[in-house]
């Protein structure tokens, strides 16, 4: 594998781990404005 | 090291975002992500919608990194069976020990996401699915003995139970009879592609039935499954939980489920069984998608 392919590779991985974490922000900010909701 | 090589050590810098993907076995999640949602949909009670996400994505997560855990743990016979060999891992594409990482990180998270978003007894049957698949099944069983997927099958059959119990918080009798349901599916369902793949599985060492009793042991024994599943299918509305709709169709479906297994006790080649293999998936999805409908139209 020539070095740009695996820094396009890890770019990727880079880019679907920042989604994966700001889903994740989003989806805890959520969830506590329905449990704040909820109470 | 290239793309082509087969069986090397990854530097862990060739994996692509679709290797990870491919380590969660997105199809099998597809199925158990159905079934926990069916469970979570049919059970009294209410649940807000964010909660319930958040309770499917648990599922999901969680299934996934049973998968990510299995393939850490069979990389060495995944690389002798070609149903089995392009996985990440055995391609050289990811390490085992980023697989095993990735897996126990998936799972503890959606365990601990489960029982503080959504509830601590669903968030113990999501650990308990888990811990089943991958130390009952995966460690113990499958390597040991044909009876491997009937008991492990039990990992399977967990997702709808703990669709129930996230709305309901317990465990009564119709979340045990989906589990029934699914747990009984399972041998005949495996046992279909077992039959057209025991020369991969032998291969391996892995002791399904077809490799161990021969084909036409496991073909009785499949038959035998089907008629236990039929009644257990209609369970839910033999207790007047369902109604007609999924009643008459999940008859229907156990019918056509006993006919392909009869077409495989007579046929000699495996296209019988392929057919069942395909069906059976095509059953569980119909029968589920049956359950829920029926509950919103007709029980409802």
């Amino acid at each position: 594998m020539t070095k740009s392919e695996r820094h396009r590779r890890m770019r990727g991985r880079n880019y679907a781990l920042v989604a994966v974490l700001f889903s994740l922000v989003i989806l805890f900010f959520v969830v506590t404005l329905v449990k704040l909701g909820s109470n | 090291m290239t793309d082509t090589s087969i069986g090397t050590a990854a530097e862990g810098t060739s994996a692509r975002v679709v290797d990870f993907v491919a380590l969660l076995k997105p199809r099998v999640m597809s199925l158990v992500l159905f079934s926990g949602l069916a469970g979570l949909l049919v059970a009294p009670g209410e649940l807000h919608p964010v909660l319930a996400f958040v309770a499917l994505l648990c599922i999901a997560v969680g299934a996934g990194a049973s998968g990510a855990i299995n393939m850490w743990y069979e990389h060495d016979i995944d690389r002798l069976m070609s149903r089995t060999k392009l996985r990440p891992i055995p391609q050289g594409r990811i390490d085992p020990a980023t697989a095993l990482g990735f897996g126990v990180a998936l799972a503890v998270a959606a365990v601990v996401v489960m029982g503080l978003v959504v509830n601590f007894v669903a968030a113990g049957v999501l650990a308990l699915t888990i811990g089943f698949y991958v130390f009952v099944y995966t460690m113990w069983l499958k390597r040991r003995t044909p009876q491997n997927i009937v008991i492990g099958g039990a990992a399977g059959a967990f997702p709808p139970v703990v669709g129930w119990t996230a709305v309901t918080g317990d465990v009564t009798v119709v979340p045990l009879l989906l589990f029934a349901i699914i747990f009984l599916w399972t041998p005949p369902h495996f046992w279909a592609l077992a039959l057209y793949r025991s020369a991969d599985y032998a291969r391996a060492g892995v002791p399904m039935m077809p490799v161990v009793a021969g084909a036409a042991a496991t073909k009785r024994q499949m038959l035998l499954y089907t008629l236990l599943l039929a009644p257990a299918a209609l369970s839910p509305w033999l207790i007047g939980f369902s109604g007609w709709l999924y009643g008459a169709g999940v008859a229907v479906l156990s019918a056509a489920f006993i006919g392909h297994v009869v077409l495989v006790l007579r046929d000699t080649t495996h296209a019988a069984a392929r057919r069942m293999f395909g069906f059976s998936i095509l059953y569980l999805f119909l029968l589920f998608a049956l359950l829920v409908v029926d509950h919103f139209v007709v029980a409802g």
